[in-house]
């Protein structure tokens, strides 16, 4: 647990650094989410020894982003200006966006015909 | 008397709204299970209401409640390097499908632009908040940056991808299951590429798998995002 947690640390200071010293438009985190990735593929005992921690942590994924959310507090006053804009907005372009892309990766996949997913299975 | 002094003390050290984060947060969670996952009653939407509630009777400044929620805060960056991990577990599937993945990728990072500020525009949104709701679909701190970027205030950007990965996370499973979408893969990489980490936690729910695909999508769809929004937003003339 505590090996993982210091394995964890150690990519995303990495990956900070990284994204500090190419000035790249991406945040430190995902970053050292990609070199944690490479260095998985590389055959070792990293991927168990990483498991366990990694699905605790993953499992309250959620818990993390309630103090972001808190922070509606600080703009009560925009978006009860804006409240039928803000609502309606975020409202079709979320159901738009999941649409689109399951749409397109099906489509895409029926196309090229590669991947049996489970969907095609189950109506065929 | 006594009382009233024992919670100033308390109120200003970080340990009280650090412990009530996670209390709301569980108490969120048990209702949600408690409702068989209904999902209005999503965990961190239950946890917000509760707490701003509660901070608002208090009357609590944010920034005073943000010194015990910083230590939570704070291992969002940990956990989205720990996204590696069910990542390579389902890489073979990965691997399998990565053109037809590509392509929704880039329909769902365009679309999620444009649809936002085009919608907004059309119902009259200000430029602060169409240039705010613009990235709303990438993961927090990257959407942050990119409205600063933009001239835009960042913190409304935060409530504002927050708002879509609750949204992506309630809508999202119930929008798949119309559109007779049943692979775990595409399932959780189109939350991912829409609703970022929330739809990841989301799609954790749903499997292993899914989740794994949620967090490539969440990966990915920052830096596609991060690249295409500033010409796009330029297209559109907002800025």
């Amino acid at each position: 647990m505590l090996y993982a947690i210091a394995v964890l640390l150690v990519f995303q200071l990495l990956g900070e650094a990284l994204s500090q010293l190419l000035k790249l438009p991406i945040p430190g985190p995902v970053v050292g989410m990609a070199l944690l990735f490479i260095t998985l593929l590389y055959p070792s005992k990293l991927s168990q020894q990483l498991r366990d921690t990694a699905q605790t942590i993953l499992q309250h994924f959620s818990l993390l982003f309630v103090p972001a959310g808190v922070g509606v507090m600080l703009h009560a006053r925009r978006i009860t200006d804006e409240w039928l804009a803000i609502s309606v907005a975020l409202v079709i372009s979320t159901l738009l966006t999941i649409a689109l892309t399951a749409l397109t990766i099906r489509a895409l996949g029926r196309l090229f015909g590669k991947n049996n997913t489970e969907d095609q299975r189950g109506r065929s | 008397m006594r009382l009233a002094e024992i919670w100033v003390y308390l109120a200003a050290s970080p340990l009280l709204h650090l412990t009530l984060t996670v209390l709301a947060y569980l108490v969120g969670d048990w209702l949600y299970r408690r409702a068989n996952m209904h999902p209005l009653l999503n965990p961190v939407l239950l946890a917000v209401v509760m707490l701003v509630t509660l901070l608002t009777l208090t009357d609590t400044a944010y920034p005073t409640y943000f010194e015990g929620a910083q230590f939570v805060h704070f291992f969002l960056g940990p956990a989205t390097v720990a996204l590696a991990v069910p990542l390579y577990f389902n890489f073979h599937k990965l691997r399998r499908m990565w053109l037809p993945l590509l392509g929704g990728l880039l329909v769902g990072a365009v679309t999620a632009v444009l649809s936002a500020i085009g919608v907004a525009w059309l119902l009259g949104g200000s430029t602060e908040t169409l240039l705010a709701l613009a990235p709303k679909s990438v993961t927090a701190p990257v959407a942050m940056g990119i409205t600063e970027k933009l001239g835009g205030p960042p913190s409304l950007t935060a409530i504002l991808v927050v708002s879509t990965g609750i949204l992506g996370a309630v809508l999202g499973p119930t929008t798949l299951n119309l559109l007779r979408v049943r692979d775990d893969g595409v399932r959780g990489f189109s939350m991912g590429v829409a609703s970022h980490g929330i739809g990841t936690a989301r799609a954790f729910q749903e499997s292993e798998q899914s989740g794994a695909f949620s967090g490539l999508a969440m990966g990915l769809n920052t830096l596609v995002t991060a690249i295409i929004l500033p010409p796009l937003v330029h297209w559109f003339g907002i800025v």
